[in-house]
């Protein structure tokens, strides 16, 4: 494409980004998902539509939803999705679940136990594969939550499987994270292990219908105080959250009202009208989606056609040892600040 | 086991699950904003179904979308479902390959950048 002919198109996703946002934001239901459709192919359709969305956003409460494959995340989101309709409030969900790192493909099975609500249009499910993106999951995450929230979603839930460091990472840059344990063995040690009770504001003991589901919650509750202790000890270093621990199942229903009430007390006190505490994870979140785009601006620089050679040709230096991998970045960063206003790129 | 072939056909699949009513897949579909709808019924009420599903995604403006079946469907009745809107009927002895290679010919491109 030509210079002229690319900052046409560009002109013209962005009036399609535009028009989708005001049509979603008007309570058009396809608009919204063909919007989600843009954000996850990060387009600049999907940027247009952020730039009108994002000083929109920020009035919800955004719940990650985490823990070990199979722990009935989903099963508890659908009962708390119920819950909160019943209460007459919207919900969105966003589930999230990993994509084959060899074929790019993906299962999203999340949604097979939320299809209750098909009628039910203040109810908005969307599955999302984690993709291999250079900006990490973070950012279409934020951004997918972001364009929910502008359009009148109050609660929007996120759900990913808690064993990739990414995933965990998505679930807290949520307000609120929700951590799903089921009562068997072993289940402790592997959220400890993938760092999932650090990111804890509330421990789920789900299943609850099950047998041991008193005891795995007494020993998670006695682990965790046992932590505190140990937190205390240590004076002034950052500390992990000290999360509550509750007991439901998500089959039977029971157990979820106080999970919500749990939910909105948090929200109530440190959501979008207080500043303190959020603070911390409002900043973090705002990093994340920071560093996922710089990243990929930085790539799209440095790929860039006019630029590709030269990438390589250091690239190849790092990998014949010929140049230490730092002096590398440092020469790429200083290349491109210099001429990151050159080339095709240029042509808005 | 669609579901999987396709996933390492390199698409990405939302699975809804057995015995979903027209109004569940047509709502996933539109929510998901998907390209593809596959649809496999071996309760024999393909007749009934599948143009409940093709005009429910018609009233929500997805004309765009390729909607497939398979499953148990004799072939007297193919061309009343295709007549109804139904893009292609899979017959039984279809590979994977041969329904990703619809798929990818077929469907909406996605735009990028
Ligand atoms: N007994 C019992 N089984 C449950 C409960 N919740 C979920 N299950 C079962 O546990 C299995 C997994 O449930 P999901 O809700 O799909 O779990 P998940 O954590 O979302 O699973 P992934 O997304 O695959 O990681 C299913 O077979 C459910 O029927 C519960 O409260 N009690
Ligand atoms: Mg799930």
């Amino acid at each position: 494409m030509t210079a002229s002919a690319e900052a046409s198109a560009r002109e013209g996703s962005s009036v399609r980004g535009r028009a989708l946002a005001d049509a979603a934001r008007s309570g058009d239901r396809r608009a919204l998902a063909r919007l989600l459709t843009q954000i996850e192919d990060r387009t600049s359709a999907a940027e247009a539509a952020l730039r009108i969305l994002y000083p929109l956003a920020g009035k919800a409460h955004l719940v990650g939803v985490t823990g070990a494959p199979g722990a009935g995340k989903s099963t508890l989101v659908a009962s708390l999705v119920g819950e909160a309709r019943a209460g007459g409030r919207p919900v969105a969900v966003l589930a999230i679940d990993p994509s084959s790192p060899i074929t790019g493909g993906a299962i999203l099975g999340d949604r097979v136990r939320m299809q209750a609500y098909a009628g039910d249009r203040d109810v908005f499910i969307r599955s999302m594969a984690s993709r291999g993106h250079v900006g990490g999951l973070a950012t279409s995450t934020v951004a997918a939550a972001a364009v929910l929230d502008a359009c009148g979603f109050p609660l929007i839930f996120i759900e990913t499987v808690g064993t990739g460091q990414s995933e965990v990472a998505v679930a807290a840059i949520a307000d609120t994270t929700l951590v799903v344990q089921a009562p068997e063995m072993g289940d402790e040690v592997q959220a400890i292990k993938a760092g999932l009770l650090e990111v804890a504001d509330i421990v789920v003991v789900n299943k609850a219908d099950r047998p041991g589901a008193d005891r795995a919650a007494s020993h998670l509750r006695a682990m965790l105080t046992v932590g505190a202790q140990h937190d205390r000890a240590l004076g002034d270093r950052p500390r992990p959250k000290r999360p509550d621990v509750l007991l439901a199942s998500g089959m039977a229903g029971t157990g979820v009202s106080e999970i919500l009430a749990a939910l909105d007390r948090r929200e109530a006190k440190h959501g979008a009208g207080s500043r303190e505490q959020a603070d911390g994870t409002r900043l973090a979140r705002a990093e994340a989606q920071l560093a996922g785009i710089l990243a990929e601006r930085l790539h799209q620089q440095l790929w860039d056609p006019e630029r590709a050679a030269a990438t390589e040709a250091v690239l190849r230096a790092v990998a014949d040892h010929e140049l230490d991998p730092y002096a590398a970045a440092d020469q790429l960063l200083v290349s491109v600040a210099k001429g990151g206003r050159d080339g095709p790129t240029s042509a808005t | 086991m669609l579901a999987r072939g396709l996933r390492d056909e390199g698409f990405e699949v939302v699975y809804t699950g057995l015995r979903q009513t027209p109004e569940m897949v047509v709502s996933a579909a539109l929510q998901e904003d998907v390209d593809v709808v596959g649809l496999s019924i071996l309760s024999g009420a393909h007749m009934t179904l599948l143009p409940r599903i093709v005009d429910g995604l018609r009233a929500q403006g997805m004309d765009d979308v390729l909607v497939t079946a398979g499953g148990i469907i004799p072939d007297v009745d193919i061309p009343v479902l295709r007549e109804a809107g139904v893009d292609r009927v899979f017959g039984p002895g279809t590979t994977i390959r041969q329904v990703a290679d619809y798929i990818r010919e077929n469907a909406r491109p996605h735009e990028n950048g």
